[in-house]
């Protein structure tokens, strides 16, 4: 029988023994960003140089520590002394970084050092705080993202987790974890920002035994990457997620729902599942006490649109990923007609920080009805992009020049796009924008899963909602015939629009496509898949009227015409060459 | 009918599956990832192995885009178009692939040897544009690097 004082001791022992041994400690930046910026060669380069030498070290793949934009990072925990954090690291570097490890001496020219973390002042090297994308931060879901290895059950223990778990199972009150979950005010972060404390509690009035908990990592946003770096970083953090709603709620079953081909956050998934069934944390009499959960891996095909929470359960189902009809809502009948309750990753990550610090505690970060913290994926034309988890209620501007570092080569900012493709787009003024659910919906854009992408003045809007259009388009699931019919009908006239060839009244036409997607499609795919072009005509309509009426590209970004898929899964080919025949509005033809 | 070597090979896949949920996708994904695509009687034995018919195999089989139907080529190159990528400069990206590839569009280049498939988002935006060489990502790419990436595969391969 497992017993968790006697877990955690161990663990406690084990990370004492690591941090403070005499062997340097060696972490390095390696989840899908470090990947993409050569972390593996590093990782090999760094263990041939340090055998070569005779050097004993420990060496780890961890987490991303939010400043991607210095991948690949190897942070290096010398005996008695800070972290200190190399950045960029490249074969010009390894030497000297390895020469640190071995001597402790800072080569300040070619080890590129970004900075240290830590209580001893490292000469010459600022500290890491002093970063605006670390200070302005406050990790709660990604606190040991980047510090503890993934792959390690105890370092998670020794860092304070499962603890929320183990109190809550000692309390023996599940409808207290419920109070607590309602009172933090935590909204879902996949998008909708549905209150999670609500959505637990319906599920508590459903029948058992089967009762299923899915975490959704589908994570099919472009330009969003939170969820897997969760999974990458800590995926104990949502194992923990998922059992404190499991047994808040009565369900007996887990499921992590990942996109097939992202084997970083899968294997590690998988590695803590199996981590977490030896510690006696998941199985039967879960740490001795009456609680019986267990959780597994479900991969699906590539879909967009399986990460709509019903497509999702027809998806885990084996069967093609469309959204069926509510009611019943799934916390009646959800996956095998089972009740069932569906959170994002990151909704799940938070949740043992929230029972740890109890009542009071989450609710007091943020701004308004949003709560906590937001975990914002920043990318495109910007200095500094990464993953940063900061406070709801700094502005966009905060995000844009303080934590990203403003916009390259001198240029000016020109565009936002947020929450994924069915988020909208936002103008420079937006800057003033605090980060906020409800505000950043009145601006005609969602924060959904956290995304941002910048785009220079440089970059077209209408090349930029051409791409958008072309993304839900291609990924429609072709269920509802407006959105099957409607996107390919929007994306013929946007593509017509960058080609400087529209017609006539075509722009009332897309609105009233639109405005039939909104009333006539099951899912949001097909309700919000015209906010795109709408926001992007609401901020940049002078872009539109160029190409219609002067027929130029003001920026000349849209002469050249990207090749984009032919096939879709909903409706064999779009119509490229054919564009001389007659448009029907949709709602002529109903 | 169809070729029983395949066959014994897709049941022996089926069978050893370790999956506690076994379905339709689940059975196709890992039969993909053994075989490199979906032959035709791999459709007919994961619908007599699962007890539902063909169509219903091929209904899934054909939704998801990851899924292929004849054998790739020993490399795959999948370029991403997804915002943040076109933004950095895909189009070029895509564009270079293609010609040196002699394609019109995503496909297989049997002379050298390389599938190119488009990908709407690779997962590591950070470092658009993003580009994965037989499932190895490869951020920051730029147009003049696609020729050497590709003779740099193609050569890894004869």
């Amino acid at each position: 029988m497992a017993d968790f004082s006697q877990l955690k001791l161990n663990a406690e022992k084990e990370w004492e023994g690591l941090v403070k041994s005499s062997k340097p400690w060696v972490r390095i930046g390696s989840s899908m960003c470090g990947q993409a910026a050569g972390a593996f060669g590093v990782s090999v380069a760094i263990s041939t140089q340090a055998s070569a030498r005779n050097l004993n070290i420990n060496i780890d793949q961890v987490g991303c520590i939010g400043l991607c934009y210095l991948e690949p990072i190897v942070d290096v925990l010398r005996p008695g002394f800070s972290r200190v954090f190399f950045g960029n690291v490249s074969d010009g570097s390894i030497d000297s970084i390895v020469r640190y490890i071995e001597t402790g001496e800072l080569d300040h020219e070619k080890g590129n050092i970004i900075g240290y973390l830590g209580d001893e002042e490292v000469e010459g090297v600022s500290n890491l705080n002093d970063f605006k994308g670390i200070s302005l931060q406050r990790r709660v879901a990604l606190k040991n993202v980047g510090n503890i290895v993934p792959g390690d059950i105890n370092q998670y223990i020794a860092n304070g987790g499962y603890q929320a778990l183990n109190d809550s199972l000692e309390a023996g009150k599940p409808e207290d974890v419920v109070k607590v979950m309602q009172e933090s005010g935590l909204r879902g972060r996949g998008g909708a920002g549905f209150p999670t404390g609500l959505k637990w509690s319906f599920m508590v009035r459903s029948p058992g035994p089967v009762k299923y908990i899915l975490a959704n990592c589908e994570e099919g946003d472009p330009g969003a990457y939170n969820d897997k770096g969760i999974l990458e970083g800590d995926p104990h953090m949502l194992l923990e997620g998922i059992l404190l709603a499991g047994y808040s709620t009565g369900a007996s079953n887990g499921i992590v729902f990942i996109r097939h081909g992202h084997d970083g956050p899968i294997d590690r998934t998988k590695e803590a599942i199996s981590q977490a069934y030896s510690s006696g944390l998941l199985g039967k009499n879960i740490l001795g006490h009456d609680f019986d959960f267990d959780i597994e891996v479900s991969l699906t095909g590539d879909s967009y649109v399986a990460g709509e929470e019903t497509a999702l359960m027809e998806s885990i189902e084996g069967k093609r990923a469309m959204p069926r009809f509510k009611p019943p809502f799934p916390a009646a009948s959800g996956l095998w007609g089972k009740p069932t309750t569906i959170n994002n990753v990151k909704t799940l990550a938070y949740a043992p920080e929230i029972i740890k610090h109890g009542e009071g505690w989450f609710s007091s970060i943020g701004v308004n009805r949003s709560k906590g913290t937001v975990i914002i994926c920043l990318n495109g034309d910007i200095n500094k992009p990464g993953m940063y988890e900061v406070p709801f209620g700094l502005t966009l501007g905060d995000i844009i020049h303080e934590i990203g570092g403003g916009i390259p080569n001198g240029k000016s900012l020109k565009m936002l796009q947020t929450g994924g493709p069915l988020g909208g787009v936002l103008g420079k003024e937006s800057l003033d924008i605090t980060l906020d659910l409800e505000e950043m919906s009145q601006a005609g854009a969602i924060l959904g899963s956290g995304g941002i992408i910048v785009a220079d003045e440089e970059k077209c809007a209408v090349d930029m909602t051409r791409i958008l259009v072309a993304f839900c388009q291609f990924e429609s699931c072709g269920k509802c015939f407006p959105c099957r019919l409607g996107m390919v009908n929007l994306l013929e006239i946007v593509e017509r629009i960058t080609r400087c060839e529209a017609r006539e009244g075509d722009l009332d036409l897309m609105k009233d496509v639109g405005q039939n997607m909104q009333m006539g499609s099951l899912c949001a795919h097909g309700q919000l898949g015209f906010n795109p072009i709408r926001s992007a005509i609401t901020y940049f309509e002078s872009d539109f009227i160029s190409h219609i009426k002067d027929s130029k590209c003001p920026t000349g970004s849209c002469e050249k015409l990207v090749y984009l898929p032919k096939n879709t899964r909903a409706l064999g080919e779009i119509n490229r060459e054919n564009q001389d025949k007659q448009y029907i509005p949709i709602n002529n033809i109903i | 009918m169809g070729n029983q070597n395949i066959r014994d090979e897709v049941n022996k896949i089926l069978s050893s599956s370790t999956d506690t949920t076994v379905t339709v996708l689940s059975s196709l994904l890992l039969v993909q990832d053994e075989i490199g695509y979906i032959p035709n009687e791999a459709v007919e034995e994961i619908g007599s192995f699962l007890k539902t018919s063909i169509n219903e195999v091929w209904g899934v089989a054909t939704f998801y885009t990851n899924f292929r139907f004849t054998p790739p080529c020993a490399n795959v190159l999948e370029v991403c178009w997804g915002p943040t990528c076109h933004l950095k400069g895909a189009p070029d990206l895509i564009s270079g692939v293609l010609k040196q590839l002699n394609l019109e569009e995503e496909g297989d280049s049997q002379d050298k040897g390389i599938s190119v498939r488009y990908n709407t988002c690779l997962g590591a935006c950070q470092q658009a544009p993003v580009i994965s060489v037989n499932h190895a990502l490869r951020g920051n790419v730029k147009a003049f690097e696609i020729s050497n990436i590709i003779d740099f595969v193609a050569d890894s391969n004869s």
